[in-house]
């Protein structure tokens, strides 16, 4: 599984209700449904991603966040997971209020554009990151929205959202130190446990 | 028929009749002393009954959803693309139901069966239908087949109305609840054309206020016009443009040298028309386009649709084609966000397809997919 994924599970509890947004193929859910009883739902606009999603026995629902996500109640998950897709979205700030209208709690990751290889690349080459975390040219991607670990806790400075835990994903395993000293320097992916 | 349709369809099937004798009170406040339900079933029930599928049928469907009736049979059942071995339905491990429904002209009793009290056909003196009392004369017809609890009960068009009340009337006799191409209740839009239909049948002058039968006519003129407007619903504005255009099958509009045209649609109406009006019942579809008319899920449950699916416990498969108007995806999603909002598990998925709301009957590959990915899911998890 990717590795944020693996990084997040355990702020999830057994049992509990799960909304994630942009679920992939189901991989995330079916492993909390397997090891935490968690019963949970995707949302997913890839169309392999549904048809292997629902091969997976979980239930996946078609729909474009982007179109905004008023069909969930207020308050009716536990967590609303949304894993590497905030930069993707056209309105990251209002898909985070709304993961906490309708989550108790949200839980965020996205790559950080603020790690020193990008800044390196934007910095002394003068041209938009690619490498093989983000893989994308600019005039290519998915990802609309990039942000770094200060510009996303600024961002919930402001909306007067609340972070709970803050973890990191570094360039490697070896250096998990520098990441979690210098997150805005040296994670890859950053990922935050959040509630209002 | 060729051989390879046949070994790739469920095979020779043969429709079978059960008879109740024990009344149905019936949702208008009549009651039916006795009826028989033609129906057919394809694969094996398993030992402890639990891989028990029903499927619904739509306006003008029958109980013959798959195989042949014989070998000399052209054309499958209406749903062949979906029930079979190795199909989406596979009968290689579900035991397939699939019945005619009452009001019906294929087996079932309906307008066209002899009323005991009179001797004579119901016609139009037949009682009113409603998806409820489907429901529950398949209920009963479940219950003689030794089946408690149907693995899936799945429909598309009004078979989805059936599939969804089921899941609220019977809560803990259906696991999964497939509803395809269907809405809670019909729009004004969807009113308007079943009026429509039904003005012409009974301005047929052989309709004789559904008494036809007593006169030994059929009103065959006035259902083959019901039957286009129909169809016309059916297809989307591309899928007509796509399969007729503007071409023509007979005639000429060049200037100087024209002659009536006849163009490629209006002949495929009309054979369409006069197929179905040689097949079909006027009475039968009149009963069966008020039923969807008073079909309205939520009605009593405040008009609330999460109040009616707070009753159902089962999980839901909603599917919706992106150019189908009589149930646009739009009416889908009403069923799915009513669902959400009601805390029952769903999936809901929206298929590109250029046909229309006929696309539920076809083999497109990415229905297929899914259709066939949940159905794996039936009688696993549980």
């Amino acid at each position: 599984m990717r590795t944020d994924l693996t990084h997040i599970q355990r702020w999830i509890a057994s049992g509990s209700r799960v909304l994630d947004l942009g679920c992939g193929d189901g991989e995330f859910l079916e492993t909390l449904r397997a090891q935490r009883r968690v019963r949970g739902i995707g949302l997913e606009i890839d169309q392999s991603y549904i048809t292997a999603a629902i091969a997976r026995g979980i239930d996946v629902v078609e729909q474009d966040m982007d179109g905004g996500l008023h069909n969930f109640p207020d308050q009716s998950y536990d967590t609303v997971v949304l894993a590497l897709a905030l930069q993707a979205v056209r309105h990251p700030d209002q898909v985070l209020a709304e993961m906490l209208r309708i989550g108790r709690e949200g839980i965020v990751t996205f790559p950080n554009f603020g790690h020193w290889r990008s800044r390196l690349m934007l910095g002394l080459k003068g041209r938009m990151p690619v490498s093989s975390f983000m893989p994308h040219t600019w005039y290519n991607t998915p990802n609309i929205h990039y942000c770094t670990v200060k510009d996303f806790e600024a961002l919930c400075q402001q909306k007067g959202i609340r972070i709970l835990e803050r973890d990191v994903v570094g360039n490697t395993n070896r250096t998990p130190m520098l990441s979690n000293r210098w997150p805005n320097l040296f994670a890859t992916t950053a990922i935050y446990r959040i509630t209002l | 028929m060729e051989s390879s349709k046949l070994t790739q369809s469920i095979g020779i099937v043969t429709p079978q009749v059960a008879r109740f004798d024990e009344p149905l009170a019936l949702t208008c406040g009549r009651e039916l002393p006795s009826y028989e339900l033609i129906y057919e079933t394809y694969g094996t029930l398993n030992n402890d009954h639990s891989n028990a599928v029903l499927v619904c049928h739509a306006l003008s469907g029958n109980h013959h959803a798959a195989g042949f009736h014989s070998a000399e049979d052209r054309k499958p059942g209406w749903w062949d693309e979906c029930i079979g071995p190795g199909k989406p339905i596979d009968t290689n491990r579900f035991f397939v139901v699939s019945l005619n429904n009452l009001g019906g002209c294929h087996g079932s009793t309906g307008p066209s069966s002899t009323n005991p009290e009179t001797g004579k056909p119901w016609g139009s003196d037949f009682p009113p239908m409603r998806t409820r009392d489907w429901v529950h004369s398949q209920y009963r017809l479940a219950q003689r087949l030794g089946i408690d609890c149907w693995a899936a009960v799945i429909g598309g068009s009004l078979g989805g109305m059936q599939a969804m009340r089921w899941s609220i009337e019977f809560p803990d006799r259906i696991k999964h609840c497939i509803v395809i191409a269907a809405a809670l209740k019909l729009s004004a839009q969807n009113l308007a054309f079943n009026e429509v239909a039904r003005q012409a049948i009974e301005s047929d002058p052989e309709f004789f206020s559904g008494s036809y039968q007593d006169h030994a006519k059929v009103p065959s003129r006035g259902l083959a016009l019901a039957r286009m407007i129909g169809h016309i619903t059916y297809l989307s504005d591309d899928a007509m443009a796509n399969k007729f255009g503007r071409d023509l099958r007979s005639g000429s509009l060049v200037p100087g040298e024209e002659t009536t045209p006849e163009f490629q649609v209006q002949s495929y109406l009309r054979h369409q028309g006069s197929r179905f009006s040689g097949s079909f019942d006027a009475n039968t579809y009149i009963l069966m386009t008020r039923a969807l008319d008073y079909f309205d899920l939520a009605q009593e449950h405040g008009n609330d649709p999460v109040a009616a699916f707070g009753q159902a416990q089962c999980s839901f498969l909603v599917m919706s084609f992106s150019t189908d108007w009589r149930f646009s995806p739009e009416r889908s999603r009403e069923i799915v966000n009513a669902l959400i909002e009601a805390g029952r598990p769903v999936s809901y998925a929206e298929i590109d397809a250029n046909e229309g709301h006929d696309a539920f009957l076809l083999p497109i590959p990415r229905y297929m997919d899914i259709f066939s990915a949940y159905m794996r899911r039936v009688g696993e998890l549980d």
